[in-house]
């Protein structure tokens, strides 16, 4: 393998991998301060994709996002209002099934909406041939807004876990949601500001990556169970982990073309999990006393 | 040799030494009680013994054979039944089923057995409704066979756990808090059926936080404090132990 | 006679649905019938696995179509120029392949429908069995999760390789030959034949089931499934329960896959969709989970309805649909909303006991 083809995969696995990773801190965040995984998650890198393709030619492409964001958001809000606010203590199993339902619900109207065909947003810089040359291998610009973009997600997410008071509260409700109700902390809000994070970051991440993969209705799920993969490679609840086992997933899937054929990259990525699960549930990075004691 | 003999028993739960290098052992025939003050490792020995929680080091004997590595369903049927501190009774389940449950170890009807319905399968099954009756008829439940498990008043469902746990026909059974959330009548009442499971040739190992009830039917006392074993003798001594009481009063 | 009682109403119901569509001339709603009888088959198996063991499952289209898929590529790939092989000749030998003539007249040796029943099953239960094993360790979204990705790696199987025929499916599969001149086909003429095969097949598999449940190991279950620990400590084997429960499970969507395939002639890759997989959850859901009946009821009027597409293309939407709004209002299964069905559950265990005693 030449050096250029070789930076050209890794960038590959690097789009991917960003990707992958903004889903499972999506996750992570909903996880930690509900103890849900949200099968629905998927969806919404799909409805900010989807959105933003319809709004494009009304808006422009910078407006057009910002709105598809905020939308999803508040579509965000409402699943967390409408259908899972009000359940008094819910089973594990219920909720797996609720969120499952969610997201056929929302993949439906998508199709319904959208219709089966494959649409995409232009590129943000040029168009499908521009290039920039990094070591010698051409990469399109659109890797680097996606990187970027991911990038500063991440960033962002963890200087407002970190310093605001908001971002302080609902760490208060991951770590212990009963002390933190009886700290004077809404943890309801908290719960329903969650979906809206993971809803917000979750279509940013769909509209940057549009231009590469293009968008369709049924993208959701495929996306959940790598998402999912790479949290659980993280370990549950750890975002910052999530990054390392995103890209390192989007890399091994890249790389794998070379061995595997096409049609059976999915299956990598699921027997990872597979494999995962069975042998170091709490994740690669997690430490075995916390993950699995949720359940 | 005692039914059952812990040998330099530890667990660690992090930087917290719950059970400390403790060692006794149980002679066939004895009420023997553990007590000590809240935290003290009495549920974590407990769960120790049964192999709900794997030991950090040391050994347990049963019946002269080592079972610290064995699983909880396997200790069960090498004879070692238990109840919980917080009662765990199968919930959309009768009081005779749950019963029946018990008799799982003594019956041996399979998937296809049951599946297929065969003469000797159906034969067990009658069987165990007998023996079930008769056990919650022992107990004085006879009238609740059919009442959901979960519906009955407290102290009844300690009664059913109890049922339960005898119906595995024990060689040992480990109480755990058996008078917990009882009047002193109910109380009174677990006494003297705790007695009369003796009497049936069951040895017993509870923990316990009434002391009357402890000093009342129990041979011996083992008595533990920040997971270690600090005294162990017959109840009289132990209430003129002075360590005890220090233990229990503070100074 | 409590045992026998709902079981002699079902086939009453099964004889009576034909003679409606006798009379009335609407036979060819038997078609449909008998394709919602084998869904129903693999809904049962997946109801005990969910409301008696408590184990939640994903990925049963995935053992469906193990089932189906097997059967049908073992039926239809000709073995004739591989006549010279030991290992062909030896399965000649044995009796598992026959000989016959496609429609141009040039001649197939393919394996004898049973044989490929027979493997695919085990082959099915084999795999559940393996998967089982470590997945069953997992509770909650974990197994949840792992289910699903079972069934995504079947569907992408099947979609991928030329052994199954890639997006197209298998077609062509010939006819199920059973005892006494019987056989699973979807041949015109034997549509009523079918449909009553269909349904003694599923009532078999529902009196099992109903064994099961009514037994010693049901007792265990259902134990595992309301206290696990306790269930450990009375002795029972938890893991070893869960997995063959796992297995039979696997074992009745196989049995439905391998039918359903003969009947329809085919399967295509949709059959081990992760979609069916949810839809199959969301009707043992609506049934009541822990609820044979309820399971093979909502099987049949769900499958039914959806078969002649009453849903149109709302079909998956009606699913989601109905999985959220049961599992908001009503988690035990519509029936759960009937009282009357909590009086005579309590009338039943009365008499049950009685009797024993």
């Amino acid at each position: 393998m030449t050096l250029e083809l070789f930076i050209q995969y890794l960038f590959a696995g690097i789009t991917y991998g960003s990707i992958y990773a903004i889903v499972a801190i999506g996750f992570n965040i909903i996880y930690n301060t509900t103890g849900i995984i949200n099968f629905a998650q998927g969806e919404f890198v799909m409805l900010g994709g989807m959105i933003s393709i319809s709004l494009l030619p009304v808006l422009g492409l910078p407006l057009a996002i910002v709105a598809a964001v905020v939308i999803t958001m508040i579509f965000g809000a409402l699943l967390e209002i409408c259908f899972i606010r009000w359940l008094v203590n819910p089973g594990v199993l219920r909720m797996i099934i609720i969120t499952i339902g969610l997201s056929i619900l929302t993949r439906e109207a998508a199709l319904h909406i959208w219709g089966e065909s494959i649409h995409s947003l232009p590129y943000f810089v040029g168009n499908e041939i521009t290039s920039v040359t990094i070591a010698g291998a051409r990469i399109s610009p659109q890797v680097l807004w996606v990187v970027g973009a991911c990038g500063c997600m991440v960033i962002i997410l963890s200087i407002f876990f970190q310093t605001t008071s908001v971002g302080r509260d609902m760490r208060a409700c991951a770590a212990n949601r009963t002390a933190a109700t009886l700290c004077g902390i809404n943890t309801r809000n908290m719960v329903t500001l969650s979906f809206m994070l993971s809803a917000g970051i979750g279509a940013l991440a769909g509209c940057v990556v549009s231009p590469i993969t293009s968008t369709a209705y049924d993208n959701g799920t495929g996306l959940a169970i790598k998402g999912f993969t790479v949290a659980i490679l993280g370990g549950l609840g750890n975002s910052m982990a999530a990054v390392g086992a995103g890209l390192l997933l989007g890399i091994i899937e890249a790389f794998s073309v070379h061995i595997i054929p096409l049609a059976f990259q999915d299956a990598i990525a699921i027997s990872l999990l597979l494999l995962i699960l069975f042998i170091r549930p709490h994740g690669l990075f997690g430490s075995r006393s916390a993950g699995l004691k949720e359940f | 040799m005692a039914l059952l003999e812990l040998r330099g028993l530890h667990k660690r739960f992090g930087g917290l030494h719950a059970v400390n290098d403790v060692s006794f052992g149980v002679e066939r025939g004895l009420i023997k009680a553990v007590i000590g003050p809240n935290g003290a490792g009495k549920t974590t020995l407990f769960n120790l013994i049964t192999g709900t929680v794997p030991a950090s080091g040391g050994q347990v004997l049963f019946a002269e054979s080592d079972i610290s590595r064995k699983k909880p369903h396997q200790i069960a049927s090498l004879g070692l039944a238990r109840t919980f501190q917080n009662i765990k009774l199968f919930s959309d389940m009768s009081v005779l089923e749950n019963v029946m449950v018990g008799l799982h170890v003594r019956s041996r009807t399979g998937f296809i057995g049951s599946m297929l319905r065969m003469p000797a399968g159906r034969r067990e099954e009658r069987r165990l409704r007998v023996q079930a009756l008769q056990l919650l008829d022992r107990l004085g439940l006879s009238d609740f066979a059919d009442c959901e498990a979960t519906s009955l008043a407290f102290g009844q469902q300690r009664a059913v756990e109890l049922a339960r746990a005898m119906a595995l026909q024990p060689s040992l059974l480990l109480l755990d808090e058996p008078a917990a959330g009882l009047n002193i009548y109910e109380t009174a009442e677990v006494g003297r059926l705790i007695s009369s499971i003796r009497e049936q040739g069951v040895t017993v190992l509870l923990v316990e936080h009434d002391m009357s009830l402890v000093m009342d039917i129990s041979d011996e006392v083992v008595v533990l404090s920040f997971g270690k074993k600090i005294a162990e003798d017959v109840p009289q001594s132990i209430q003129q132990n002075d360590e005890v009481i220090r233990v229990y009063l503070g100074e | 006679m409590r045992r026998l009682l709902p079981i002699c109403l079902l086939i009453g119901a099964v004889v009576a649905v034909q003679l409606v569509t006798e009379v009335s001339d609407t036979r060819y709603y038997l078609t449909q019938l008998t394709m919602a009888a084998y869904y129903c088959l693999l809904i049962i198996g997946l109801s005990v696995l969910m409301g008696y063991a408590g184990q939640i499952s994903l990925g049963h289209a995935g053992f469906f179509a193990i089932g189906g898929y097997l059967s049908a590529a073992l039926t239809t790939h000709n073995l004739i120029e591989y006549n010279q092989a030991g290992l062909v000749q030896a399965l000649q030998q044995l009796g598992l392949l026959v000989s016959t003539q496609d429609i141009y007249g040039s001649s197939l040796l393919v394996v004898a429908p049973w044989a490929a029943a027979l493997a695919a099953v085990c082959a099915a239960a084999l795999i559940a069995w393996l998967l089982g094993i470590p997945v069953l360790k997992l509770k909650g979204h974990y197994l949840a999760m792992a289910t699903l990705g079972f069934g995504i790696i079947v569907y992408r199987v099947a979609l991928a390789s030329s052994y199954f025929g890639e997006a197209d499916g298998i077609s062509e599969v010939p006819p199920f030959q059973l005892p006494f001149g019987l056989a699973v086909s979807g041949d015109f003429s034997a549509r009523v034949e079918n449909y009553y095969i269909a349904w003694g097949v599923l009532i078999i598999g529902l009196i099992l089931l109903r064994n099961l449940i009514d037994s010693r190991v049901g007792r265990a279950l259902r134990a595992i499934h309301a206290a696990p620990e306790a269930a450990e400590a009375m002795g029972v084997d938890t893991a070893r329960f869960k997995l063959k429960v796992f297995v039979i499970s696997a074992v009745y969507a196989a049995v439905a896959g391998v039918f359903l395939t003969h009947y329809n002639g085919g399967i295509g890759p949709s059959e081990a969709g992760v979609m069916k997989s949810v839809r199959y959850v969301a009707i043992v859901a609506v049934g009541g989970m822990a609820n044979l009946n309820g399971a093979l009821l909502m099987g049949v009027v769900l499958s039914f309805m959806s078969l002649r597409g009453v849903f149109g293309t709302y079909d998956d939407a009606v699913f989601g649909l109905i999985l959220i709004v049961i599992m908001l209002f009503a988690p035990k299964g519509v029936l759960s909303l009937n009282p009357l069905a909590r009086v005579r559950a309590t009338i039943g265990r009365r008499r049950l006991s009685r009797e024993g005693g």
